[in-house]
């Protein structure tokens, strides 16, 4: 990765608490376009914080998100989605009555524009939409080798393949930015590979921008082209997966030090 | 002896020995019942949609038809009188995502139900303030709903079915049938049950709650509205529907707070046992069992069936 290369999404100096509880103090950081991003750290460092602050979940007190070049204020949800910032859930929160399909047809609501009219009426123009976004999705779904499961109520499927069509959803929505909340949380040996390399596909097939959390080092280190590293709400590390690594601090983080 | 006889007995030799009046005591009750489950729709609409008992769909019935005869007895005719109260149920519903409910977003279940009796008394200020507060005629020719009756003979006994009752039948299964498929194959439908499953997802990926939410009390709105012309037609208008609509409360308990089939399975149930009651057994209890049957049965569901008939049981994973 190039330095020159377009930055995405900048973090710059926010801070967050909830009362007297600071999740976020100082943190700077930026996801250049194109590249896998990992933000690592303890539990309770603030890592799903930060996800939630950049998709708009969460208002930062103190600093500014700047995304695509341009500074956001205390932005709605939807409308960061509607700028191309899809994301996954650390538990997963996907529909559960409805199907796979709804589920991932689901992420393609901002993309359908007929009014409410038409919907009311599901004919004409809203119906041709229908089919035009239904054979997108079908795209994914091949993409992510689900198509077994394309009519099952979520609810009923394994936790593994709950993640899976998480991220479909998420695909659907065509992001420019992907948040993902630890992608790989109780997941086996094989499923975590399979995952990895989904991830690392939609990222080289799409060019879209990854941010991911995860605890699974191996896979952060295989995965990522920099990594972020957050400790009681503070940056305490930031460059490639080898220079983190050695960094002492991080190593203290991760395995104690006595103070 | 002579009680267990006029319980378990009395009662149903009185049945088969007048099949036709019967029938007409079950169609009375079924019509009743139809009413009940279009309340409990209303109530359920909002409850799957944004988690909160709304109180004031009771008083949102009552608001839109004295809106619809309060325009008629202002000059203006029936037809554009029932167009005008839609578009007031509309701009209703906006203002309430506007003014109760997006202040409120992530408060506590118990804030918005409060919020919903708030929005309940102030609706019935307003409602009299506005239109009054005395009964009124509903404008039921007016509207081009029918009146009169047919009579027809069922095992040798007449059997009268008024034809406002079969009307209200007809149109209140055509509204659920639109609804159902409306929310069963739109985007918005799919909008409407993510919002129902999970907030969070639903925003992102990026469906507007405050959208979602004005039109689901649009659709409540609706309902409500077609709910007062049917209840309306066959009594009076009157403020006292809104004591009627807490009888809802009761089919949302036994048919489950998140279904719709429930609501109107549970809707008819309640219609139907609770006049064979009043009239096979109410005399053992002195009459007006009507009024609190409901509520009982209700209560019995409560012990044993807790998530209702059709709702979902809430099982949480650890």
């Amino acid at each position: 990765m190039s330095a020159e290369q377009e930055i995405l999404l900048d973090v710059k100096d926010i801070s967050l608490s909830f009362g007297g509880v600071k999740a976020i103090t100082d943190v700077s950081f930026n996801v250049r376009k194109g590249e896998v991003r990992a933000i690592i750290g303890p539990n309770g460092a603030g890592k799903t914080s930060m996800l939630n602050c950049i998709n708009g979940f969460y208002h930062p007190q103190v600093g500014t998100i700047s995304y695509k070049g341009e500074v956001r204020k205390a932005m709605r949800p939807y409308v960061a989605a509607s700028q191309g910032i899809a994301r996954t859930f650390q538990n997963v929160a996907l529909f559960r009555g409805m199907t796979t399909l709804d589920n991932i047809m689901s992420g393609r609501t901002l993309r359908m524009k007929r009014g409410f009219f038409w919907q009311m009426f599901r004919h004409g123009p809203a119906l041709a939409e229908e089919i035009e976004h239904r054979k997108r999705v079908e795209e994914i779904i091949d993409f992510l080798e689900i198509q077994a499961i394309r009519k099952t109520p979520v609810g009923r499927l394994p936790y593994g393949l709950q993640k899976r069509v998480e991220l479909a959803r998420a695909l659907a929505m065509e992001p420019e930015l992907l948040l993902l909340d630890e992608p790989m949380a109780g997941m086996n040996q094989e499923e975590k590979e399979d995952m990895s390399r989904f991830i690392l596909d939609v990222n080289s097939e799409f060019g879209t921008t990854v941010t991911l959390i995860e605890h699974d080092m191996g896979v952060v280190m295989d995965l990522s082209d920099r990594v972020v590293v957050l400790d009681y709400g503070k940056k305490i590390a930031d460059g490639t997966p080898e220079e983190v690594q050695n960094e002492q601090t991080v190593i203290d983080a991760y395995l104690g030090v006595p103070h | 002896m002579e009680l267990l006889h006029s319980i378990f007995i009395g009662p149903f030799a009185d049945m088969f020995s007048d099949l036709s009046f019967l029938i007409q005591v079950l169609w009375e009750g079924f019509v009743q019942g139809t009413l009940y489950a279009l309340i409990a729709l209303g109530f359920v609409l909002i409850f799957k949609a944004s988690g909160v008992f709304n109180f004031a769909q009771g008083i949102m019935v009552v608001f839109a038809v004295l809106a619809l005869v309060g325009l008629y007895e202002a000059g203006v005719p029936a037809w554009l009188a029932l167009i005008l109260t839609i578009g007031i149920m509309g701009l209703l519903a906006i203002g309430i995502e506007r003014v109760v409910l997006r202040p409120l977003v992530n408060q506590h279940d118990a804030i918005l139900l409060m919020a919903t009796i708030g929005l309940a008394r102030f609706l019935s200020g307003a409602g009299q303030f506005i239109f009054g507060g005395e009964n009124k005629a509903m404008i039921t020719e007016e509207l081009g709903l029918p009146t009169g009756s047919s009579e027809a003979e069922i095992f040798g006994g007449v059997v009268f079915f008024e034809h406002l009752d079969i009307a209200a039948v007809i149109i209140a299964g055509l509204l659920v049938a639109a609804l159902a498929v409306f929310f069963s194959k739109t985007r918005i439908g799919r909008a409407l049950r993510a919002v129902a499953d999970d907030h969070q997802a639903a925003l992102s990926v990026g469906i507007s709650l405050n959208q979602i939410w004005a039109i689901v009390w649009f659709a409540a709105g609706i309902v409500a509205l077609v709910t007062g012309i049917m209840w309306g037609a066959r009594s009076d208008v009157s403020f006292a529907l809104e004591i009627i609509a807490l009888k809802a409360l009761a089919v949302l308990i036994i048919g489950g707070f998140t279904s719709i089939p429930g609501a109107i399975i549970a809707g008819i149930i309640v219609g139907l046992v609770e006049k064979l009651f009043e009239i096979y057994w109410g005399s053992l209890l002195g009459g007006g069992v009507e009024a609190w049957f409901a509520y009982i049965v209700a209560l019995i569901f409560l012990l044993f069936r807790p998530q209702g008939l059709f709702g979902e049981k809430i099982i949480e994973r650890v």
